[in-house]
């Protein structure tokens, strides 16, 4: 196995919430940044990184300044990691390079939103803002249904395999009693019943908005050792963006995270059969179903079948999403995509309680953002 | 769908000098796409440059109006209020014959719509504009483009 690459110190974690009232982006942002660094046993000041997430609204520029001042820090690296769904997993491989390179030694990466009732539409002026929206496509949910449809009539796949992934997600999320979905479990039935959102796609195969945080602290494997927390080790990433509207996806059926993945499991010398822990990105199940296929787990179009002959909870022969996944924990925006990596640092630190798998040796992490076009993929390694 | 889709309160697209040659075309019920005259590639969206080369030999030329239609929907819950009125409605990705795909708004044949069918241009008033809707192009029919 390759070499560290750095190591996940600290992790943070708001319980999600459907709606905040009179609460900033920003007082959730210091709330989790405060949890993660606890976590880490690392004084404020040690923190000479900042990687965030774009503030759509509240604070439009000058993000980094904006929160290291309202943090108290002066970090000699900070950046904006824009990536949507994988901004967050995108950020721990950031912040090991920037280490790497010299920039700061112990960095923040931290992600949160607060949800207000009537939230203002997007003053876009972009390419899908002028050729999707006019002809009735807003939103990201048609875009996944159009993908969707496209895996079913090219592979036959059926709404019973996409329900499946909505399923499972459900009864792990029984285990995590900060999930919003906690005691209320759907099984395939309930998925394929619930109202049709934009056909093939269910209300139950998409996530929940909800407001939430989450935050972790990357530093160098060497000063990790000196640290309180059993760290985790970054083995290998992967990285690719093709596109933004998902008219102009090279492919329907396949994306970006197939050459992420195959880059993570090429740095870290792993294979994706290797994985004690699947953590995959899951704001629709088309998107679970696609980086399974792209995984190599199984051959294209055959996730159905690949699904149906396992066991996808923390005692199962392939867990996958033990924190209930987005579909199961709610999806609090950009932070979304960080609960891959806080589950997956749970897990591989053998802290996760009653939901805790067996092994826990190394765990695959998949970010993805915009219409399957921004792909970031992490291979984890317990200490 | 059976509302009166002229009257809808739907948001027209964001025009800019660049992309105007494409929004007067669809105004007079014509699709126009650029085209390269470095690589020869077809190319949608309107750009500056050619998304291919790079070339800045862009030139506007009339698309064949046909299509194949690569995926849809239909659409139940919006993500737009406007188009509330017309759920639920179908929108798709057509792949035009020069090459490129655009998203478009996809009226309804006397068949089931099946990815692989073959669209034709259907400019239709949606929202007090002309857009360039398709429609399929129905068995045994050989129908022009407008």
């Amino acid at each position: 196995m390759s070499r560290s690459k750095g190591a996940i110190v600290g992790i943070g974690e708001l319980k999600p919430r459907r709606l905040t009232s009179g609460v900033t982006t920003l007082e959730m942002i210091a709330e989790v940044s405060r949890l993660a660094v606890l976590d880490a046993g690392l004084e404020p000041a040690a923190i000479d990184g900042l990687l965030v997430g774009p503030q759509v609204g509240e604070t439009p520029q000058h993000v980094p300044a904006t929160i290291a001042e309202y943090l108290g820090l002066a970090p000699t690296m900070a950046n904006v990691v824009d990536l949507g769904g994988a901004s967050g997993a995108g950020m721990v491989w950031r912040a090991a390079a920037a280490i790497e390179a010299g920039m700061c030694e112990a960095v923040l990466c931290v992600l949160g939103n607060n949800r207000e009732e009537a939230a203002p539409r997007s003053p876009n002026r972009n390419p899908i803002r002028e050729f999707d929206v006019p002809f009735g496509a807003s939103g990201a949910n048609i875009s996944y249904a159009l993908l969707m449809q496209a895996h079913m009539a090219a592979y036959g796949s059926t709404a019973r395999d996409f329900a499946m992934i909505a399923a499972a997600a459900r009864a792990n999320a029984q285990l995590n009693r900060d999930a919003i979905f906690y005691s209320k479990p759907a099984d395939v039935e309930a998925v394929l019943a619930s109202p049709m959102i934009a056909s093939p796609l269910h209300l139950l195969e998409i996530v929940m908005p909800v407001a939430g945080g989450e935050a972790v602290v990357v530093t160098s494997a060497q000063r990790a050792r000196s640290l309180r927390r059993p760290p985790v080790h970054l083995l290998g990433a992967g990285e690719k963006v093709t596109h933004r509207a998902v008219s102009q996806a090279p492919s329907l059926t396949s994306g970006p995270l197939k050459s992420a993945m195959a880059r993570a499991f090429q740095q870290s010398g792993t294979h994706a059969d290797e994985m004690d822990l699947l953590s995959l990105y899951d704001c629709y199940t088309i998107m679970v179903a696609t980086t399974i296929e792209d995984a190599g787990l199984c051959a294209p179009g055959q996730f159905g079948a690949w699904l149906g002959d396992r066991d996808l909870s923390h005692k199962g022969d392939k867990p996958l999403n033990t924190h209930g996944g987005q579909l199961g924990f709610g999806q609090p925006d950009l932070a979304g995509g960080m609960t891959h990596v806080v589950e997956a640092v749970r897990q591989l630190r053998g802290e996760a309680g009653e939901r805790q798998i067996g092994k826990a040796g190394l765990a695959l992490v998949t970010g993805n953002g915009a219409t399957m076009s921004e792909a970031t993929a992490l291979v984890l390694g317990a200490a | 769908m059976s509302v009166d889709l002229k009257t809808l309160k739907t948001p027209g697209p964001t025009i800019t000098a660049l992309t105007k040659p494409f929004w007067d075309a669809a105004a007079e019920g014509r699709l126009t796409i650029q085209h390269c005259e470095d690589c020869g590639k077809a190319v949608f969206y309107p750009r500056p440059i050619c998304p291919h080369c790079w070339s800045k030999r862009l030139v506007w030329k009339d698309a064949s109006g046909r299509g194949r239609l690569k995926s849809f929907s239909e659409v139940y819950k919006p993500g737009h209020p406007g188009w509330l009125p017309a759920a639920p409605y179908v929108v798709g990705l057509i792949e035009l014959a020069e090459g490129p795909t655009m998203l478009s708004f996809i009226l309804a044949g006397t068949r089931p719509l099946q990815i692989g069918d073959m669209l034709l241009l259907a400019p239709t008033a949606i929202g007090g504009r002309v857009l360039p809707a398709f429609k399929p192009i129905e068995p045994g029919a050989e129908e022009k483009p407008q």
